[in-house]
């Protein structure tokens, strides 16, 4: 046995093996980790300077702010308090904002739903792409290009759909208008609002159907099903809860929508329940249409204002997230 | 050895149906085109979108009819819905066709050369359209987005990293939390920086807090987008890098983050495209100047959103005429910018 061999046989000194992280790793955590943190940094800053802000008209107004009517704040010409009180309640604008983006998720929900069952079943391979592809570049489209497009292109025809809503369907109270005044009406405004969450809930649809079990469509179809009663029996109730979820993040998107509502509605301070009158309001627009010329102190219910919306579209998208997310993780 | 030749039979396709079974089509279209005309011609429909609502009704029941004359009820019901979710799909691209009809009609109405290189500084709203341009929207808006990518992109980036590579404490919570704020209504994040900032300091408006605003906006899309890519990064190639004897920071940086470089630049265009067109939060944060500004922690900026707002809140046919023509512009980058993401995207796979 050579010296060289007789050297090797000698056991390897023992290390340490250990899971400790190195120092740079230590550090690249850090890093890394404050970096992720910044989205709850975010909200939460968004949400205590708002109300910091509006505290004050929080505090004064109560429960009011939300249930009253009346905006109103008493300025003088040179610009100092007036003498009658200000009164700032957003409950109009609150109803406006839910009855539009209401009809916005009635009217885009279903015309996704479909589009989405069209992008997975029954669409040829060849256009699937293309379309596919069409839907997504809408998603990008600024909103206030919906806001001119709905002001100058969809308005004529969205009012011509309502005259004649009105004139077949006018008995229903929802239906009825007070004096035949048909444009920028809430529900032109839900129609813009409809064609701007098509986007989202079409992807999201699409995204579910496409988790829908092979072998329950295979087995449908082996037991005689057509399409549409595999459809019916297969993948709609699969995908339930993942499209309500996806209609509710529609949901939240057209509430906080700001400038393509307030190119096309008319805001108008009264809880307007006639929805093919032109009248009605949403609280994004509110804000808009006051900060112009507001004093400190309306500014000051403006952030208020925010605040509602911020947290009102928060729980919104919240919920909508935990039902999406739970119908995609039991997928295929 | 001779040859025989043997008869082969002409190949055959039974599946194509024969000009006899297509008869029933044939009328179907042309009872389709008739119902549609009889419509369009004796109702109160109206316009493009009555006539394409007759056609739905007519293609619909003729298809039903068809179907369940020669395979029963069920067939007929199947032939029904496959003819109302066509035309629904239909009807959901229709937005664009006309949007992007109307804006190329519209916009290149307004557009000369000099309204790339001319700002409103000196011209007013009402003045003819070869007076002024939105050469101070184009620089601004390219600056504030310059500024919102380098703040956004950087936190993006990292909560992509925490969730798909680290997957530390609080991973659900914070991936919870990046989806809630994708869907944060963008005026709110306009209002947030004017109360955290400007509201009561004496700061005046300028475009450095804009692109603040902006990239509250853009650090979702970023995010989302970048955790996809890195989770499409197979599970071998970080664990080649640990088994050389990397660490795990060098193993992100030379291995994981290269191998997604694409996918990530995907996503920064994505976020990009996504506050481009922007509105609401610039009018609580820039001022929308009308002078070309460079200096963005100085004075009031423009942006084309800016810029589009302005003239459509001026009303006259000349400063409409400037919107359609600002707005073609935007689109023209929105488009621009989606295309290279999906082609960057295409190119990965």
């Amino acid at each position: 046995m050579t010296l060289a061999e007789e050297k090797r046989m000698t056991a390897p000194t023992p290390r340490v093996i250990t899971t400790k992280p190195r120092t740079s790793d230590k550090i690249f955590r850090a890093v890394i980790f404050t970096g992720a943190l910044s989205s709850l940094v975010i909200l939460a800053a968004i949400a205590i300077f708002l109300g910091l802000r509006g505290f004050e008209i929080l505090a004064r107004e109560g429960l009011s702010f939300i249930t009253g009517y009346e905006w109103y704040s008493s300025i003088n010409s040179d610009g100092s308090a007036g003498e009658d009180p200000s009164v700032y309640g957003i409950g109009a604008m609150l109803i406006g904002t839910i009855i539009t983006a209401l009809i916005a998720v009635s009217i885009g929900v279903p015309i996704s739903i479909a589009a989405a069952l069209y992008l997975n079943f029954y669409a040829p391979n060849a256009i699937r792409g293309f379309l596919v592809g069409v839907i997504d570049l809408m998603a990008a489209f600024p909103s206030i290009l919906f806001g001119l497009w709905g002001f100058n292109v969809l308005m004529p025809s969205g009012e011509y759909w309502a005259k004649l809503l009105h004139k077949y369907l006018g008995w229903i109270p929802l239906f009825d208008v007070s004096t035949p005044f048909f444009s920028r009406s809430p529900f032109i405004a839900g129609l813009v609002l409809a064609i701007m969450i098509i986007p989202i809930v079409t992807s999201i649809a699409r995204e579910v159907f496409s988790q829908t079990p092979l072998d329950r469509i295979q087995a449908a179809y082996a037991l005689g099903a057509t399409k549409w009663t595999m459809i019916r029996a297969v993948v709609l109730p699969f995908g339930y809860s993942g499209v309500v979820g996806g209609a509710m993040l529609g949901l939240g998107r057209a509430m906080g929508e700001t400038v393509a509502v307030f190119t096309v509605l008319n805001i108008i301070f009264q809880a307007n329940f006639q929805i093919l009158l032109g009248a009605g309001g949403n609280v994004a627009s509110l804000i808009i249409l006051k900060f112009g010329e507001a004093s400190a102190e309306e500014i000051k219910a403006l952030m208020a204002a925010g605040l509602m919306l911020f947290l009102l579209t928060l729980l919104v998208n919240m919920l909508a997230d935990l039902l999406v997310s739970r119908t995609v993780k039991q997928g295929r | 050895m001779s040859t025989t030749t043997l008869n082969y039979p002409k190949p055959q396709k039974p599946w194509r149906p024969k000009q006899r079974d297509l008869i029933p089509t044939y009328l179907g279209i042309l009872m389709v085109l008739l119902g549609t005309w009889a419509l369009v011609e004796f109702t109160g429909f109206a316009g493009k979108l009555g006539a394409f609502v007759s056609v739905v009704i007519c293609t619909t029941a003729v298809s039903t009819f068809l179907a369940g004359r020669s395979r029963g009820k069920q067939a007929a019901k199947n032939a029904a819905v496959a003819s109302i979710i066509t035309s629904l799909a239909l009807l959901a691209i229709f937005p664009v066709i006309s949007i992007l009809g109307t804006v190329l009609v519209r916009g290149t109405k307004g557009l000369y050369v000099g309204f790339f290189t001319t700002d409103m500084g000196l011209a007013s709203v009402n003045d003819p359209l070869n007076v002024g341009g939105i050469l101070h929207a184009i620089v601004g808006t390219f600056i504030m987005i310059i500024i919102a990518t380098l703040v956004s992109v950087p936190l993006g980036i990292s909560t992509a990293i925490y969730l798909t590579e680290i997957r530390g404490p609080g991973s659900r919570l914070i991936r919870f939390l990046v989806q809630a704020m994708s869907g944060v209504p963008s005026i709110v994040a306009g209002l947030f920086i004017y109360s955290a900032i400007i509201s009561g300091s004496g700061r005046g408006f300028n475009g450095l807090w804009g692109a603040l605003a902006l990239a509250i906006l853009m650090l979702p899309t970023v995010a989302r987008t970048a955790e996809e890519v890195l989770l499409l990064i197979a599970e071998d190639l970080r664990e080649a890098g640990l088994a050389l004897g990397a660490t795990q920071w060098r193993t992100v940086a030379m291995v994981v983050v290269p191998a997604a470089k694409s996918g990530l630049i995907t996503a920064m265009i994505l976020g990009i495209a996504r506050i481009a067109g922007e509105t609401a939060p610039l009018l609580f944060t820039t001022g929308g100047g009308d002078v070309t500004n460079l200096n963005p922690v100085d004075g009031v900026m423009g942006s084309i959103p800016f810029a589009i707002w302005k003239a459509l809140i001026s009303g006259s046919a000349e400063s409409n005429a400037r919107a359609w023509a600002s707005i073609l512009v935007l689109l023209a980058l929105v488009m621009i910018l989606f295309f290279s993401a999906r082609r960057l995207g295409k190119a990965r796979r």
